[in-house]
């Protein structure tokens, strides 16, 4: 064995829990740049921050070079050179990645299992193949190498073969035809629902830390099924059906009520998605404040009666935000206390997103 | 000597011949061809075939590996200071790439054996650093690996509270001197009779004799005066035992062997770059392979909106120095010259700057040459510009283009390599033996998880309760941990960093 790989099984024991819990705290998503298509998407890797006397991150100014003018955004995120360190000389190369093939990184990164569509209950398509031979048919289907090779026995068989004039003569009883057999195949359709709460108290970071998120639950959802859609729901103390980029920046303000899209979820789903055909997984975000504790009765309700019977699995991620108290969270787990069709996880800051992927998906529903 | 094919055997030493014409002065330089795993690992440990073990390596060994393996980046160059110079060579590159990582290697040498702040560093490092792996594998077996790799992350969590200037500054001793000394006179400066009142006025020496007097209050105080080095500090006071003692001082000597690298990066790849472009484009590159050359060049030198490529800042400024040199663009008249028309076109035809840049890699790091060589025409010609957050939008944007902004806030990101400058400033607080750390804030706040975290390592090295004095966004703070929970107080009636360094401020009060 090398001795680096002596040290690298020590890191990955660190980073599983295995030994040093004091430093599984540091323990951060360090971040590659990959770019896919036009836009930036990072791959994680995990990595552990020796606590050190150290300046904070996300520096609040720095300089850079290129055009522009005064008061003209700039993208931090590009890639570039790294920080001036002790590092050797390594140099950015710009990749396309696949999101295939993301899919795949994440899933190696955070030990996803494969998602097993829904059981029993799996829907089946009929498919044909041109697997089997049939005597009859249509001439457009003859087999012709089938048909030659029944000649040619029926020929030997019956003495009329001769090798030094080897003439095959087909007759109506060697003619081979393909014919089609019917399989049931499994075919998986999945349909995600994002709803996000876009009251006052969710903040540009926490609007950031759930379009990562679902990002990724995008990419991984997509690379298990062949067949996604995804709707987008943003509420305040009404819901609406949006599109994705509104879904992202839009931002409202007032009250927070948790059943108006709840309701509105459910009824796309009576809609458009029976659940018999459907693997259905809505995710909701938000900052945990509802309106009144009625109405997180009512959502209980609705998830346990309606909703629940018919999705896979129900996510909550709830953001940290400054104003939210995080109550819902603690409501919905007291409520579906055993139940692990419903998942809840907690996002303090980009950090926490990775564990909380992991916590949705990481259970191959 | 390496095990060079054939062919790259002639081009380094068609290089090397090319590199001496010019006046590169190295060590000898030994090209090891690699893989990319061998390259990776290698990288992993800094370089060197054999360290100590810890994970850390392993962590980066993942990062480089991962990211190679993703097509995300690769390792172009790698090569150590020591004498000879180990420099590594990707077997699977190109005949271009690998001249032009020759070519830059031969760069670094140069800038290895002949910058100033490099001429403590131990030219045997490969060796060094092979005992210490010995070393500290011997303590392993001893006591367990668990044991030390705990206490090597203490110190690694340390090792940025060095002092970088102390090698070229006799600091004197941290021991107070005896109490009962009389106030020494005030410090006179030699002068003709008629011209002393002026030369030494009433008020400079009140004030020699009043610092005098503080400093002298501060003798009670241990240490006498702050101290930079803490691991220095550490390594002679803290109760520690032996093997953990000869831990601390090899961590402490590899971290003086890697701080004249942090200090000089963009020196040190702008003056690699240079010669490599130099070499290559006058001599090393064949017609065939100048298409190839220009598309890896030019990858090393790319810049993106929101990040500085130290290569790239440090070969313009190289470039500019030469030929302002060249053209005489210094001196008084030059800098006394207001109309940019005439400076533009200045020329007094001076040829001074190969001498220049040469004077220039051997005396300045990182911070000096961006002091004194980054000049308006620089900042405009190279588009630079200081960023910052948009409050209202999160987002970045440009602040600003004005060339002393752009300057300060690149030193400011450089001082002390871009980490907290430190002191001990009482190594008997409360007169109870604990540890009172000065973080000398210029408005950037420490982290403070992290920092409450290290002081707890700090208490496993002291066994006494520790203490930072630190700031945040300005306003005094005191973290501590005393073995049972970490605490962070506000304070009232904080000194100034001028207080501490200078030995002013004596009192100190919770």
């Amino acid at each position: 064995m090398r001795k680096i790989d002596q040290d690298h099984t020590r890191f990955r024991d660190i980073v599983r829990g295995r030994i040093k819990q004091d430093l599984r705290r540091f323990v951060t998503s360090g971040e590659m740049i990959g770019k896919q298509g036009k836009r930036y998407v990072s791959i994680p890797l995990p990595q552990i921050r020796l606590p050190r006397f150290r300046f904070g991150e996300n520096p609040e100014k720095g300089v850079g070079q290129g055009e522009g003018a005064e008061g003209q955004p700039i993208d931090p995120n590009a890639p570039g050179q790294g920080e001036a360190g002790e590092q050797p000389g390594k140099h950015v190369l710009e990749v396309d990645v696949s999101l295939e093939e993301l899919a795949k990184i994440l899933g190696e990164e955070l030990e996803l299992p494969n998602i097993e569509p829904k059981g029993a209950q799996a829907i089946k398509a009929p498919a044909g193949r041109f697997a089997g031979i049939a005597r009859t048919g249509p001439q457009s289907l003859r087999h012709f190498k089938r048909t030659f090779r029944a000649a040619l026995k029926r020929q030997i068989a019956s003495g009329t073969y001769d090798p030094r004039d080897p003439i095959v003569v087909p007759i109506k009883d060697d003619l081979r035809y393909r014919s089609m057999t019917t399989r049931e195949v499994q075919q998986a359709n999945a349909v995600i629902i994002y709803m996000m709460d876009v009251s006052g108290s969710m903040g540009r970071e926490q609007k950031e830390i759930v379009r990562i998120e679902a990002f990724w639950i995008d990419t991984w959802l997509r690379h298990q099924y062949k067949n996604l859609e995804v709707h987008y729901i943003v509420h305040d103390a009404v819901a609406h059906l949006v599109d994705q980029h509104t879904f992202f920046h839009l931002r409202e303000s007032g009250g927070t009520k948790i059943s108006s899209a709840y309701e509105l979820c459910l009824r796309l789903i009576n809609e458009k998605y029976p659940p018999a055909q459907w693997n259905i997984y809505p995710f909701h975000f938000s900052d945990g404040d509802n309106w009144s504790s009625r109405d997180t009765e009512r959502c209980i309700d609705l998830l346990q009666n309606n909703l629940l019977p018919a999705c896979n699995q129900f996510c909550y991620g709830q953001v940290k935000s400054a104003y939210g108290s995080g109550q819902f969270k603690k409501d919905l787990d007291r409520a579906f206390k055993g139940n692990d069709r419903v998942v809840t996880s907690e996002i303090p800051d980009r950090d926490g997103i990775l564990p909380s992927i992991k916590s949705f998906l990481g259970k191959g529903r | 000597m390496g095990n060079l094919t054939p062919e790259l055997a002639k081009v380094r030493d068609e290089t090397r011949e090319l590199a001496r014409r010019y006046g590169l002065d190295f060590y000898e330089v030994i090209f090891e061809l690699v893989d990319y795993d061998e390259l990776n690992m290698i990288a992993a440990y800094g370089g060197f075939p054999t360290r100590y073990p810890h994970w850390r390596f392993g962590m980066e060994y993942e990062q480089l590996s991962k990211s190679y393996s993703y097509g995300l980046s690769k390792i172009y160059e790698l090569v150590i200071n020591n004498d000879p110079c180990y420099a590594y060579l990707m077997r699977s590159n190109s005949i271009t790439e690998q001249k032009l990582v020759m070519a830059h290697v031969y760069g670094h040498c140069d800038f290895f054996k002949n910058n100033l702040w490099f001429s403590k560093t131990s030219r045997k490092m490969m060796d060094v650093m092979a005992n210490h792996g010995a070393r500290i594998r011997r303590y392993m077996d001893r006591h367990g690996v668990a044991r030390v790799e705990d206490f090597i992350d203490v110190v690694l969590g340390l090792d940025n509270l060095i002092d970088p200037y102390g090698p070229f500054i006799d600091r004197g001793s941290p021991q107070p001197r005896r109490e009962d000394e009389p106030t020494p006179p005030p410090h006179k400066i030699a002068a003709k009779d008629y011209m002393d009142r002026y030369i030494n006025p009433p008020e400079f020496l009140a004030r020699q004799q009043q610092e005098a007097r503080a400093a002298q209050k501060r003798q009670k105080y241990f240490p006498a005066r702050p101290v930079r080095d803490v691991l220095k500090f550490l390594l002679d006071y803290a109760p520690l035992e032996t093997w953990e003692q000869d831990v601390l001082a090899m961590l402490r000597e590899e971290a003086y062997y890697f701080a004249p690298q942090a200090m000089t990066k963009i020196m040190n790849e702008g003056w690699a770059v240079f010669w490599h472009s130099q070499l290559m484009t006058r001599h090393l590159c064949d017609a065939s392979e100048i298409v190839n050359y220009c598309d890896t060049h030019a990858g090393t030198l790319a810049t993106a909106p929101g990040q500085l490529n130290p290569y790239k800042l440090g070969v313009e400024l190289f470039r500019d120095i030469e030929e302002r040199w060249n053209k005489g663009k210094f001196g008084v008249e030059y800098d006394r010259c207001e109309d940019p028309e005439l400076r533009r076109s200045w020329d007094t035809g001076a040829g001074l700057g190969r001498q220049k840049v040469f004077e220039v890699r051997k005396i300045y790091n990182d911070v000096s040459f961006i002091d004194e060589f980054i000049t308006p025409e620089f900042a405009e010609d190279q588009k630079l510009f200081v960023w910052g957050v948009n409050p209202q939008t999160g987002e970045h944007v440009i602040v600003d283009r004005d060339y002393t902004k752009v300057k300060n806030q690149l030193l400011d990101a450089l001082t002390n390599f871009g980490q907290p400058i430190i002191y001990v400033a009482d190594a008997n607080h409360k007169n109870r033996g604990e540890l009172y750390l000065y973080h000398e804030w210029h408005g950037t706040d420490l982290l403070f998880e992290h920092a409450l975290q290290t002081l707890k390592g700090l208490y496993a090295l002291w066994k006494r309760p520790v203490h930072i004095e630190t700031r945040e966004k300005g306003k005094p703070r005191l973290l501590s941990f005393d073995g049972g929970e970490t605490t962070t107080r506000e304070i009232k009636g904080s000194k100034s960093a001028a207080d501490v360094v200078l030995g002013v401020g004596t009192e100190r009060e919770d």
